[in-house]
């Protein structure tokens, strides 16, 4: 089979989704929106977090789209690699937090 | 690159809809001028620099320049009442040797006017006076500064190119240039370096300001974003490292009906070095005339024919109305 599961071209099907159960995918589109646009944050923060949140979630097609975003917001590479470097540090960091559990249960079950 | 290549790669994208099919379905085919207020002049193909997006593909080893008797023409083509505009392009206008003359001539017609200018020149020293001279003639200075990243400007520009344009910015802002109230205008403009869009107009601007008044202490009055328009050196890029297809779908998908009213051709007649007429810099690069019957030459300036003249447009023109929109007057649907 040729066919891809992540193809770059499925990104145009996203907005579209809202075709369907469309209540719930204009709502969606429409939190998506106020969640990502200036408010407090300006739109270059939202999108370094977006593009974090991204590479951590191992999302293609959000990975193209926010640096793509980044790009046009003029972020340079650096920027955006200590964003994921932000991003990465959180997942080592959180998976390192669990140690926790184990060492409480250790703890409790040593003898 | 060869014009016929370009015009090969530009009609060779096989894609069923044209942007005049596009123009079609919004009811705005065929693309007719609104009036003339403004006449771009692109005096010197010659350039200092040789970036690596120029669609004019200038260089230091250019030659084509405007005769004088072209620039004399266009003086009294700008005398219209309808022209409000000079607005000068090169290449580097300053290394036009006539610049000088024509700037002090065109600053007593009384209209807007505008020199297009990649700043870094600014600190050569043939061409150092050009500031004092820009500041006397009530010139705008719009300056290229395609990003605030050092590295990726000198990436499209040349090695120390960032900082020379920071060097002639801060020249600029001592002579009053970008300072509320001293009514000398500095506009800056910003282009992608690479094969993307530029984002919202002010969003960027904001960006600009924030940033150069704290790293350099520089003031500006506006920011212009501009689409990199698929020809010259820069349709090359896209060809060369494999953004073409992917660009182009990119601008076709980003089509915004709203920047057509307003993109610049319809406001704008351009003058090419050699004296001919266009409907726009980049028609006149991809050698397109003008439709029948506008005149061909500046010389022969109509103003009625070339007010009322239909567009002759193009798949590059998809660079004109992607998003907000693009033109050297700033983003067509801000306005
Ligand atoms: S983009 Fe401007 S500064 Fe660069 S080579 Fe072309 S004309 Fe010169
Ligand atoms: S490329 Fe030129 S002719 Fe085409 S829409 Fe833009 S300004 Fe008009």
């Amino acid at each position: 089979m040729s066919q891809e599961y992540y193809d770059p071209a499925d990104l145009q099907d996203f907005p579209k989704i809202g075709e369907v159960a469309s209540v719930q995918g204009e709502k969606f589109f429409a939190y998506y929106a106020a969640a990502t646009s200036a408010g407090r944050l300006s739109e270059r923060e939202k999108a370094l977090i977006a593009l974090a949140v991204a590479t951590v979630r191992h999302c293609p097609y959000c990975i193209d789209a926010y640096t793509n975003k980044c790009l046009s917001l003029d972020v340079d590479e650096n920027e955006m690699m200590e964003a994921i470097h932000v991003g990465a540090a959180m997942v080592a960091g959180d998976t390192l937090a669990h140690a926790t559990q184990m060492r409480k249960i250790v703890r409790k079950k040593g003898m | 690159m060869d014009l016929r290549e370009q015009h090969a790669l530009l009609d060779g994208l096989d894609h069923p809809e044209s942007f005049a099919d596009r123009l079609r379905s919004c009811g705005a085919y065929p693309l007719r001028a609104a009036s003339v207020e403004i006449l771009q002049m692109n005096i010197t193909r010659r350039c200092n620099l040789c970036c690596r997006h120029c669609h004019v593909e200038s260089s230091p080893a250019r030659a084509e320049e405007m005769s004088r008797e072209d620039m004399k023409a266009s003086l009294r083509a700008a005398a219209h009442p309808s022209i409000t505009t000079l607005d000068v392009t090169g290449g580097a206008p300053e290394m036009h040797p006539n610049l000088e003359w024509f700037l002090r001539e065109a600053a007593m017609m009384g209209k807007r006017l505008l020199v297009r200018s990649n700043a870094a020149i600014l600190l050569d020293a043939p061409y150092r006076h050009f500031a004092d001279v820009y500041a006397e003639t009530g010139v705008e200075v719009v300056a290229s500064l395609p990003g605030l990243s050092r590295e990726n400007t000198d990436r499209m520009r040349g090695p120390g190119v960032f900082d020379r344009i920071i060097a002639a910015l801060v020249e600029l802002n001592a002579r009053g240039y970008g300072k509320p109230g001293s009514g000398h205008v500095l506009d800056l403009v910003h282009n992608p370096v690479g094969a993307f869009l530029p984002a919202s107009q002010q969003t960027l601007e904001d960006e600009y300001r924030i940033k150069l008044r704290r790293d350099f202490g520089i003031e500006f009055n506006r920011l212009y974003c501009l689409t990199n328009c698929p020809v010259g050196r820069y349709l090359d890029y896209l060809r060369r490292s494999d953004n073409l297809i992917d660009y182009m779908n990119l601008l076709r998908q980003s089509f915004n009906s709203a920047a057509v009213g307003n993109v610049m051709c319809r406001t704008t007649v351009s003058v090419g070095s050699d004296g001919r007429l266009f409907d726009c810099d980049f028609n006149q690069i991809l050698d397109l005339p003008l439709s029948h019957p506008a005149p061909g030459r500046i010389g022969d300036f109509d103003y009625d024919a070339l007010a009322r003249r239909e567009i002759v447009v193009r798949s590059h023109c998809f660079s004109c109305t992607a998003g907000a929109g693009s033109s050297c007057q700033g983003a067509p649907a801000d306005k």
